[in-house]
């Protein structure tokens, strides 16, 4: 991991002007061990400004030297400060990211794809108070955390959100203070793990066995789901059998992205390029067909 | 001189065109006749076409034998146009770690502008289908823009396809009508061995006003049209594309894709000649100097690798990768890119070492449409 | 008492929908229940004579397992059900359940169940058609469990 004491000599810093896959230089500032393979590093450019972007979307992130990986933004662009990316140890590159410490410097690209339509508006132009059902399995509550903190902000004027979190075990559940703070400000926080634990008082089983639990409207809501592919096809199944329309589930699709903006051509899923047509896309007609074909 | 005119130019003309074109600053590139094959080549006159070269095509098979005094009566040869605005292996940028500082060097993206005189209507095509690729979109690939919009285009269209082609069939060939700066159809009749040319930008105009040339008769309109009536019917292949895309949605789990993976061997050899095929791998190369490079480098969906995601390939199989090719490019290009991803050259069925005919592919489908059938190996091994 | 059982069976998500004949026909076998925290309403290994129709409280289906204690394998929540063996012989609990918290629920004596069911075979079709449904549900959701789901990555 490259460590830079120095500032980037500022005549060779890429600048937004750079080829689309030099990536712009950032410093980790923070790091918080989310769980035993789980970190979220703090990120501030180098030069220039903050990314801005849209909760949902994705950026590139380079362990110099080592590679590139699709990491999908995990801050929250209301609550300002660092950019977050939380990383899971997976492979060569995530390894690198997830040993990164304070002052190291990484690559960042991006962002990318398509975000959780937030501020989404129902027909007729009125404002979206349609129930808000977050299910997101272990690390997928990253991909979310932004939109959470938006949907729950939006619901003090009187919507209504759900998060349900699922995970393989009690120490596997990330950002305890984030569900802490959702639940606060009124929303309801259900968690349910695979494993239990001795000192576990929760739920234990499927993720999906809370929705009924949950008490939203199935009629009037819409869904965004986030963690194995698996797992939110049984969810997004099981949403519909409810009565929730599949148009309005959101998935977060995820296939092996090289490039982040379309050229590289391996994260196709039949007419999907999901870095540029994801990586959130909704879950009724094509990718119900998509996420239901085999591919072996 | 107005785009709608057809001119007359002999031999020593594009020899003249060539010239022109190297003194106006311009990499002169063309097809050459290399290791017992018509490739992209430099080209710094005539006699490096591939005058007298005839070429025999069918599944599996690719041979030069003797021709006429033409200099183009062959069809495409395994390396297509791709490889010049979209290299096999290019450097993206390096970086440098000195003292634990990182320091960026820009990769060069001016070059010297690009001719190409000689390629044929399914190439054109096929940069074409490339320019919504990595031309357009959100992220427009700049280097190929570059490449691109520098780019001066002669084709000449094709009067003798090979067994293999089916440009006719997918609306590529074997005439061109528009996207190049200059067309040419090569004549070799009664009335001599010519050229007829026509400008398509005023830029080929103003090529062609360079060069020695004579306003067409009617009877050189004619024999033009002849030439590309013959070329037509002696197209070696057909593909149906009405209804194509829908036909193979419908069939993902057709039988025919197990029997497809028992013949492929997953060689890629379709996808490296392939003149549409843009999948690359983003490598990142790091020395022990400190020097860092992230190179794009061509890769291919029967790579394994391919669809690797953390824990596996998404599509370890055989069958499942010969389809992800084929569907991508008839079916889901089309949702994609609003285009086809094949332009029916026939590279990939020459190419192919063990015979394997897109065309007869679809066929099969087409004859036992909806014959669907899940079939799930019992091992992941069959890769 | 019978009437505030019925309320209670006809509140409950198990028999919603079943219709007032079958509501009448369980209620002659329910009985309401409550259990402490700690407690077991099924014990692994003992006669399975009744089961729960869980009205609040979670309950947590455990096995004992020297060395470890018990491990739980799934916890059920109100508006579910506890308790499938009385269905079937040899009638003998195969987990434990035990009150997480103060566990109010609706006992049912399934010997009475089964008789009625046999004495009544549209009856007893109904019935087991929701049973089957719950046990499908359970059946499935432990299959995607059995995947080990989070443990094979997830990059994002």
């Amino acid at each position: 991991m490259v460590t830079s004491e120095h500032s980037v000599a500022s005549k060779d810093v890429p600048s937004p002007g750079a080829g689309p896959l030099t990536p712009l230089t950032h410093r980790v500032v923070r790091r918080v061990q989310e769980t035993s393979d789980v970190a979220t590093l703090f990120l501030e450019p180098l030069v220039g400004d903050r990314l801005v972007f849209r909760p949902g979307q994705f950026n590139m992130l380079s362990a110099f030297g080592v590679g590139e990986v699709a990491i999908s933004v995990s801050s929250a662009p209301g609550e300002g400060g660092p950019l977050r990316h939380t990383v899971r140890d997976v492979g060569a590159v995530s390894h690198a990211l997830v040993r990164c410490e304070v002052g190291d410097v990484i690559g960042v690209r991006g962002p990318f794809g398509t975000d959780w339509q937030v501020t989404s508006d129902v027909e007729g132009g009125t404002s979206d108070t349609r129930d808000v059902v977050v299910v997101a399995g272990g690390i997928g509550l990253a991909p979310l955390r932004g939109a959470l903190y938006e949907f729950v902000a939006a619901a003090r004027g009187g919507g209504r959100v759900f998060i349900l979190v699922g995970g393989r075990n009690p120490d596997q559940i990330i950002f305890h203070d984030d569900l802490a703070a959702w639940e606060r400000d009124g929303a309801t926080v259900m968690l349910s793990v695979d494993q239990s634990t001795p000192q576990w008082r929760g739920r234990v089983g499927l993720v999906t066995t809370m929705l009924g639990d949950a008490g939203f409207d199935p009629r009037n809501s819409r869904a965004l789901l986030c963690g194995p592919e698996i797992m939110m096809r049984f969810t997004a199944r099981a949403l519909v059998d409810m009565g929730v329309d599949p148009a309005a589930i959101l998935v977060s699709l995820e296939r092996n992205m090289q490039c982040g903006i379309g050229w590289c051509g391996h994260c196709q899923l039949g007419p999907l390029i999901i870095c540029r047509d994801g990586p959130v896309v909704p879950y009724g007609g094509v990718v119900e067909r998509l996420l239901a074909e085999r591919e072996r | 001189m107005t785009f709608a005119e057809s001119f007359v130019v002999d031999v020593d003309g594009l020899d003249a065109l060539v010239q022109v074109l190297i003194q106006r600053g311009y990499e002169t590139k063309g097809p050459t006749v290399h290791d017992g094959a018509v490739v992209p080549g430099p080209i710094t006159g005539v006699r490096e076409f591939p005058r007298g070269v005839r070429d025999e095509q069918a599944p599996g098979r690719y041979r030069l034998g003797k021709g006429d005094e033409r200099l183009f009566a062959w069809a495409v040869g395994p390396g297509s146009w791709k490889a010049d605005f979209f290299p096999a292996n290019q450097v993206e940028w390096r970086a440098h770690t000195s003292e634990g500082a990182l320091s960026f060097a820009e990769v060069g993206t001016a070059s010297t502008p690009l001719a190409i005189i000689g390629a044929r209507p399914c190439e054109l095509a096929a940069i074409e289908v490339f320019d919504r690729v990595l031309g357009e979109g959100a992220h427009p690939d700049p280097r190929y823009v570059t490449r691109r919009d520098t780019c001066f285009m002669v084709v000449v269209e094709c009067a003798v396809p090979a067994g293999t082609c089916f440009c006719s069939s997918m609306g590529t060939g074997p005439d061109v009508k528009s996207g190049f700066d200059i067309a040419l159809s090569e004549l070799s009749d009664a009335d001599g061995h010519r050229f007829l040319a026509r400008a398509g930008s005023s830029h080929g105009a103003d090529v062609l006003a360079a060069i020695p040339h004579a306003l067409a008769s009617e009877l050189d309109l004619r024999a033009r049209l002849e030439s590309l009536e013959h070329a037509e019917a002696s197209m070696g292949r057909h593909l149906e594309t009405e209804g194509l895309a829908e036909l193979l949605a419908r069939n993902i789990e057709h039988p025919r894709w197990s029997d497809v993976a028992e013949r492929c061997l997953s060689c890629a050899n379709c996808t490296m000649v392939c003149p549409t095929c843009f999948c690359s791998d983003v490598l990142d190369i790091s020395e022990l100097s400190g020097a860092l490079e992230r190179r794009r480098v061509w890769s291919s969906c029967f790579d394994l690798d391919h669809s690797y995601l953390h824990g596996g390939a998404v599509r370890s199989s055989t069958s499942s990768r010969y389809r992800q090719w084929m569907t991508h490019k008839l079916s889901t290009w089309w949702d994609q890119f609003d285009t086809s991803g094949c332009v029916g050259c026939g590279r990939c069925v020459t190419w192919c070492p063990v015979s394997i005919d897109i065309t007869e592919e679809v066929e099969a489908i087409v004859r036992t449409d909806g014959a669907a059938r899940v079939t799930v190996p019992t091992s992941r091994s069959d890769s | 008492m019978t009437t505030s059982v019925r309320e209670l069976l006809a509140a409950h998500e198990f028999l919603r929908g079943l219709g007032d004949e079958v509501l009448e026909t369980v209620v002659g076998c329910a009985h309401n229940v409550a259990f402490e925290p700690g407690e077991l309403l099924c014990v692994e290994g003992a006669s399975a004579d009744t089961f729960y129709l869980l009205r609040r409280g979670r309950v947590s289906l455990e096995v004992h397992a020297p060395g470890r204690g018990p491990v739980v394998i799934e916890t059920v929540e109100p508006g579910s059900v506890v308790g499938w063996s009385w269905l079937v012989p040899p009638y003998r609990w195969t987990i434990d359940a035990r009150a997480i918290d103060r566990v109010g629920a609706v006992a049912i004596d399934g010997a009475c169940l089964r008789e009625k069911a046999e004495r009544d075979p549209a009856f007893g079709y109904a019935l087991l058609t929701r049973v089957s449904t719950h046990l499908l549900a359970r059946l499935q959701a432990t299959r995607v469990r059995a995947l080990d789901l989070y443990g094979a990555g997830h990059g994002h």
